[in-house]
């Protein structure tokens, strides 16, 4: 924090504590003790036991056997990690799958929103209800849906067949472009919503001035619209980039064989391996690698913030 | 028959009455996926007033993560014998205690005996079914790209590039279990299915990336749906999943015919097992559960609906003839002579046959 900022600290009553105690309880709760939980297996061993890892803690024995639990903790599994390739690879090729279909997403959401904010007012409640819509369906079965689209004599190709524009089946089912459309079709709304609150919010007036000002209408847009849904494109890229990151359904669903996910390797680690160990080190890593730029990112928001202020 | 109906209903008289004073008898059940006849559980809970809680699965790793957490609430499960074995090992499961089945007298000594391996005694556990892992195939397709005298009794017709190759656009599907993929490829190697060597894995697993290439999946059970609706020409799957996926095409009415094939050069033998975990909330019921389904006549239903083949000797001569006269579901002797059966892996053999099977489907 800025010291100039710091030099009188409002002073916050009782009640305002509270306040801001319930959503750290909540973070403490629901994010840093299950994280606590994680780690402590990742540095622990499997065993062929209930449940199949040691050491575990059993306060019934006593400190002593506490203290000498903590001395098996090791970073092997972290080594482990390093060791063999497919860990990385699948890390790489997560965030790549996850970054191509962010860039996807926004290419197509972007006009969607836009075109949603500058709709007649009395549209725009059906139009958001409409982007809401598929929320209604399971996310599994909107999936699965997605099978009977794009496998060969699915629906796309019958239709592509008979209109004569291919004249063999197109292989989409079960490759990396099935993924793509499973994480760009699920995601949108994710990336529509955020977006759409922000160009709805846009001061039109900018626009008329910059007309009045005799700026070509697309130069406008480029020099203002963009700018000011800036937030609006962030927030929605980090919904849709986080979550397809660590994708399960949608590679294991639509993607083939060669679909190298973190989601699929942690699932492998944990059920086919039985190594909840080496499959909470991958978990902890993942969540580093999604942390940590973001909170980078902000730290340079904030920063960028505060010298504009 | 007319003594017996008449006990029965005696005895159901007076389980009724027993009922009456416990009311929340329940059994929580833990089983595969269609893999019952469902008024089995409503004849049960009429003769014993228990109420049955069935739940369903469909991966064994799904059933193990569980049980190695502990705490299920699950009365009985059904895991396969390779992970039944290693369950027991961790102490997943409580011992039966035989004094409470007495129906324990008409189980099938050859699968007891084969269950051995898993389950020494069989102290844990009883068999529900049993069954292979063989090809599944669409007829048609198949012999259309590879001619009348394809080798759909082989695992040529799988591990051989060239026939693979030409089925490859019609579709092939494997299962996603290295469990089963990596002894069916060391048995066709002529080594041994059970083999825990790593050298020998390797082979394994390069034969099968020798063939990905024609490998559009490796998937469990989406291949029911692809062989049923012609999707595919040919799958690795279980026995019954396969004759499921026969019965839909034939009630589909499609022009698509699935067979099932126990391939000649042998396949692989699992044995589903009931067995009770030690954490089970209703001991008791669960003992009378076992015992009910150990009946003959309870047995045959479960057979004649799922089409797998049971361990319940007793059961054998109420059995329709389409289940104990299909080969694909009771192999003959021969072919009996042919399936093998594996054990668990330790966790470092485990490991080396997991990487070695991420390496084959991802072709890195």
């Amino acid at each position: 924090m800025d010291e100039v900022h710091v030099a009188a600290p409002p002073r916050r009553s009782l009640g305002a504590w509270l306040l801001i105690a319930v959503p750290y309880f909540w973070l403490f709760l629901f994010f840093l003790a299950p994280f606590l939980i994680v780690f402590k297996i990742s540095l622990s061993q499997t065993a062929i036991a209930i449940p199949p890892y040691v050491p575990t803690f059993d306060l019934a024995e006593g400190w002593q056997a506490f203290t000498d639990s903590l001395s098996e903790f090791s970073l092997e599994n972290y080594v482990w990690l390093t060791e063999d390739a497919l860990y990385w690879k699948s890390y790489v090729s997560s965030v790549s799958i996850a970054a191509v279909s962010t860039f996807l997403t926004l290419l197509i959401g972007y006009p969607i929103a836009y075109g949603m904010a500058r709709s007649p007012q009395s549209w725009r409640p059906t139009l958001l209800m409409l982007v809401i819509l598929p929320f209604w369906t399971s996310f599994l079965i909107r999936v699965y849906a997605w099978i009977g689209i794009l496998k060969n004599e699915g629906l796309l190709n019958q239709l592509l067949l008979s209109l004569g524009l291919i004249s063999e089946p197109l292989v989409i089912l079960n490759t990396n472009l099935a993924v793509y459309i499973g994480i760009v079709y699920s995601y949108l709304p994710f990336l529509v919503l955020p977006l759409y609150a922000s160009l709805e919010r846009l001061d039109g007036t900018l626009l008329e001035a910059a007309e009045d000002l005799g700026c070509p209408s697309w130069k406008a847009f480029w020099k203002i619209t963009v700018p000011l849904s800036l937030p609006g494109v962030i927030a929605g890229c980090f919904l849709v980039f986080i979550p397809a990151v660590g994708e399960f359904v949608i590679p294991d669903l639509l993607g083939g064989s060669d679909t190298l996910m973190i989601g699929k390797t942690l699932w492998v680690e944990f059920f086919n391996n039985r190594d909840w160990p080496v499959s909470s080190a991958v978990a902890v890593i993942l969540l580093l690698i999604l942390v940590i730029p973001i909170v980078l990112f902000q730290n340079q928001q904030q920063k960028m913030a505060e010298k504009e202020g | 028959m007319k003594v017996k109906s008449l006990l029965t209903g005696v005895a159901a008289l007076s389980l009724l009455g027993g009922a009456a004073f416990a009311q929340d008898r329940t059994v929580n059940v833990y089983n595969w996926s269609d893999y019952i006849d469902e008024s089995i559980l409503e004849d049960f809970t009429k003769e014993t007033g228990i109420k049955v809680v069935y739940d369903v699965f469909d991966s064994n790793e799904v059933l193990e993560t569980k049980l190695l957490a502990g705490g299920t609430g699950y009365d009985v499960v059904v895991p396969t014998g390779t992970f039944l074995a290693r369950q027991i090992q961790a102490g997943a499961f409580s011992e039966l205690d035989k004094s409470k089945l007495t129906n324990m007298g008409n189980m099938w000594k050859d699968i007891e005996e084969r269950v051995e391996k898993y389950d020494p005694g069989n102290a844990y556990s009883i068999n529900y079914m049993w069954g292979t892992t063989g090809i599944g195939y669409n007829v048609g397709k198949v012999k259309e790209i590879l001619g009348e005298d394809a080798p759909v009794d082989s695992w040529d017709l799988l591990f051989k590039p060239e026939n693979v190759e030409k089925l490859k656009d019609c579709g092939v599907f494997m299962l996603d279990a290295p469990t089963e993929m990596i002894p069916a490829a060391l048995n066709y190697l002529g080594l041994d299915p059970d083999s825990k060597d790593p050298a020998e894995i390797e082979k394994a697993g390069d034969l099968l990336k020798t063939i990905r290439p024609s490998i559009q999946k490796y998937h469990s059970s989406e291949y029911i749906n692809a062989l049923a609706n012609g999707d595919i020409c040919v799958a690795v799957g279980w026995s019954g999943d396969v004759l499921q996926a026969r019965d839909r095409a034939a009630e589909a009415d499609n022009g698509v015919t699935v067979e099932y094939a126990i391939p000649k050069e042998g396949a692989q033998m699992w044995f589903d097992q009931m067995a009770i975990p030690a954490d089970a909330p209703n001991m008791e019921e669960a003992h009378e559960f076992l015992n009910y389904i150990m009946r003959p006549d309870v047995m045959a239903k479960a057979s004649n609906y799922v089409y797998f083949a049971n361990g319940n000797k007793a059961s054998q001569e109420l059995l329709n003839e389409d289940v104990i006269g299909d080969t694909a579901i009771y192999p003959d002797e021969e072919t009996v002579s042919k399936l093998y059966t594996t054990t668990p892996y330790s966790p470092k053999v485990q490991r080396v046959v997991t990487r070695t099977w991420t390496a084959v489907k991802s072709g890195q």
